[in-house]
């Protein structure tokens, strides 16, 4: 016991300030993209994307789909810069656009009803559905020391039932169809559904793989997306304050 | 070696034709004469054809640091099982069946491994009809049968945040006679899409086989495709690998060693270790700007350098996360509680792990002496060697010991390669893949054995990419670890193996 004790105290106290302070990023980190405009060398007629998932589209004025993008190390759009803002869930589809000069999203506050519900305490379930297990990693994470998800109210359970929302993974597999939809079911109305990664958004590096059907929202309504591949532990925690409205 | 084994090395191309064809029952008894030599079936698939299904099966052979290869022609449908005469063989035949729909006659558990359609559309191994769904999960399970016995169901959604499988245990009461897992619900296809590659998806693919083992898998890829374009890849290129690869275990590491002090109850070092394995992967994320190793490999080196600061940054933190990991893992050799619950706990024997070809960890804890580091050296592996640690007992007990011994020497690595970092490039450019070539590339990851092997057509595009991750050796080892424990003992003793769902699914 006193060898225990000891080491606590060595370890120290070490949850994070946020949001009280800001958080460190890497220096590589990439996030929030800004899209440059540029002239196409054959006036903009070419509309085949340089990106293998059609994230980027240069007709038409250029835009990033951050719902697709898996945020490249070398991007092969050519135009795209990558900045460390984090800050990259939103509450609608098409707020994961992004254009030159276009104005940034944020998730939005759950309605008044939701918010009185889930403000103060919120458990989500969690289902993997042909996730890589790095999106699992990093909402798992949230729930250490070192995030303590524990003190915004927010938490996993084990049981649908016990539940206020879904949290997907993965761009759900034609093997997981079935389960995911069953554990919908289960929950108990209102419920909120998460689709945390690239692959729960859009299909991520699956995208039209005839095993996979391209993210959470071709069965069910989303009511946060979180963007990356996988996304930063900060992406996350930002989205889920945001939607309590507890980050202003 | 027998003279129908074609020998070759790890990470190197040699032309497919010069693999000889032999007959099916040289095939067949080539490899069993190997196995009773020792030696172990790494890979072992079946490239569709028109006609026929070309099997291939490589060996490794440890006392020589290579690997041989062997392969045939099954052109009637149906290939003889070596299932019951060596155990090791079982996943992969039903592996071949469900991807080629050869049938393996008198397989002794003939059953889907993934549940998806074959990859030529028709050629059903189990006689499918194409207008039903194929349904995971729903095969013959494996029943003990009596009064007092019961069938317990899990999955495929668990109670954490994990991936899907599904486990059938037979219990007498608390004691588990037999655990059953079928798996499959993760499956993306990404075999299938790799015919014909590399595409401009295929490295994401790799990167997501199993996405904790990033870099593992994509070093192996890196490989084969440094190979097959006769890449050299720079000394300094070799090294940021080695770093990352090294980070990437000790991220894994630590957070199964917390998630093991957990699931026994003891929550100091749970806490502890929940907490510095992000110490790790912001580590890694210092190389490349994500926690996972996204982006950090391309073939012909890394796609980033490491900066003075960035090095002296991360020799800093190295020392931190040493300092606090040593005093996390302390504590669990100290409380007794802890320690009785781990000894004797799950246990595989020598014979039982070298029997089922179990790699990785949980191989050496049976004290089976594996690893491709020092057996099948890869990358900066062949210029610095680190230990291999083995234990005796098999139990979770060692499978711990194991993990933390492993992590010591992690740190020892990074700390001495970044100290001496090579000066010069740290990648080559790429060129054209050789036509008709086969490469054997095979890495550590944390888990074990990464073996990914490549066939190329005339033009230098993939006739055959497959992939093998450690996971498909190990989790026969762990229902083979709860037969006559108690059923309460699962979690401790998957959480002890650790396995992968999505890089057994591909």
């Amino acid at each position: 016991m006193i060898r225990a004790l000891i080491a606590r105290i060595r370890q120290g106290h070490r949850t994070m300030p946020y949001p009280a302070a800001p958080l460190q990023v890497p220096e590589r980190f990439r996030g929030y993209p800004v899209v440059s405009s540029r002239e196409e060398p054959d006036g903009g007629k070419d509309e085949t994307s340089p990106c293998p998932y059609g994230a980027y589209t240069a007709g038409g004025g250029a835009c990033l789909d951050m719902g697709k993008c898996l945020f490249c190390a070398e991007c092969p759009a050519g135009n795209i810069e990558f900045t460390t803002d984090y800050q990259l869930a939103v509450s609608r589809r098409d707020h994961l656009l992004v254009g030159p000069g276009t104005e940034q999203h944020h998730a939005q506050p759950l309605p008044p009803d939701l918010l009185r519900m889930f403000g103060r305490s919120l458990k989500f379930r969690e289902v993997s559905a042909g996730g890589c297990n790095a999106c699992e990693a990093d909402t798992n994470v949230l729930s250490t020391i070192g995030w303590d998800l524990g003190r915004f109210g927010i938490q996993f359970v084990a049981s649908p039932r016990h539940a206020d929302g879904l949290w997907v993974t993965g761009p759900v597999t034609e093997n997981m169809r079935q389960a995911l939809l069953t554990t919908y079911e289960a929950i108990p109305a209102p419920k909120i559904v998460v689709a945390c990664g690239a692959c729960a958004i859009n299909g991520g590096p699956y995208l039209d793989s005839p095993r996979v059907l391209n993210g959470v929202d071709s069965l069910i309504p989303v009511d946060l997306y979180i963007p990356g591949c996988p996304p930063h532990p900060a992406t996350i925690l930002d989205g889920l304050l945001r939607i309590l409205d507890k980050l202003k | 070696m027998n003279n129908s084994l074609h020998p070759l090395y790890n990470g190197l191309a040699i032309p497919f034709a010069d693999i000889p064809q032999a007959d099916a029952s040289q095939f067949l008894q080539t490899i069993l004469d190997a196995i009773d030599r020792g030696r172990r079936i790494v890979s072992y698939f079946g490239i569709p054809g028109q006609d026929a299904v070309t099997l291939v099966c490589v060996l490794a052979d440890k006392s020589e640091g290579r690997l041989g290869v062997t392969r045939t022609a099954a052109d009637s449908g149906h290939f003889p099982s070596l299932a019951n005469l060596c155990p090791q063989v079982q996943l992969f035949e039903r592996e071949i069946a469900e991807q080629c729909g050869l049938t393996f006659d008198d397989h002794p558990w003939f059953k889907p491994v993934r549940f998806h359609r074959p990859f030529t559309p028709g050629r059903d191994a189990w006689n499918r009809p194409a207008d039903e769904p194929i349904l995971p999960g729903v095969m013959d399970y494996f029943q003990v049968e009596g009064a007092e016995v019961h069938e317990v169901a899990v999955g495929p959604v668990h109670a954490g945040i994990i991936e899907p499988g599904h486990f059938r245990f037979q219990c007498h009461g608390e004691e588990v006679f037999h655990l059953e897992i079928s798996h499959g619900y993760q499956h993306r296809g990404i075999e299938a899409e790799l015919f014909g590659g590399p595409h401009p998806r295929t490295l994401h693919h790799m990167e997501t086989l199993a996405g904790d083992t990033t870099i593992g898998h994509g070093q192996a890829y890196c490989m084969v495709t440094e190979a097959l374009a006769g890449l050299k890849v720079t000394p300094r290129g070799e090294v940021l690998r080695g770093i990352a690869l090294e980070l990437e275990r000790l991220a894994n590491h630590t957070g199964d060693l917390g998630a093991i002090a957990g699931d026994v109850g003891y929550l100091p070092t749970s806490s502890f270790c929940g907490r510095i394995r992000g110490d790790f992967l912001n580590m890694t994320a210092v190389l490349c700007g994500s926690r996972f190793g996204r982006g950090f490999l391309t073939p012909g080196g890394t796609v980033f350098d490491l900066t003075k600061d960035q090095r002296d940054d991360l020799l800093k933190r190295l020392a931190e996360a040493r300092r606090d990991l040593t005093g996390a893992i302390d504590l669990l050799w100290s409380t007794p509680s802890v320690m009785g619950r781990l000894e004797g706990t799950g246990t595989v024997s020598l014979e039982m792990a070298l029997t089922l070809g179990m790699v990785g960890p949980a191989a050496r804890a049976s004290g089976i002496k594996r690893d491709v580091r020092h057996g099948y050296p890869f990358g900066i592996f062949r210029m610095t060697h680190l230990p291999v640690a083995t234990a005796f007992h098999g139990d979770v007990c060692s499978r711990t010991m194991i993990r933390w011994q492993e992590a010591q020497k992690s740190m020892d690595f990074i700390e001495e390669q970044l100290r001496q970092l090579p000066a010069g490039e740290h990648r080559v450019p790429t060129s054209p893949l050789a036509a008709g070539q086969l490469v054997v590339a095979m890495t550590e990851g944390w888990r074990g054995e990464i073996c990914h092997v490549a066939i190329t057509d005339d033009l230098g595009r993939f006739a055959r990419y497959k992939v093998v991750d450690p996971s498909f050796h190990n989790w026969p080892g762990l229902a083979m670890a709860l037969r006559g424990q108690q059923i309460s003992d699962f979690p401790l003793c998957n959480k002890s193996f650790n396995l992968s769902y999505c890089g057994f699914d591909l």
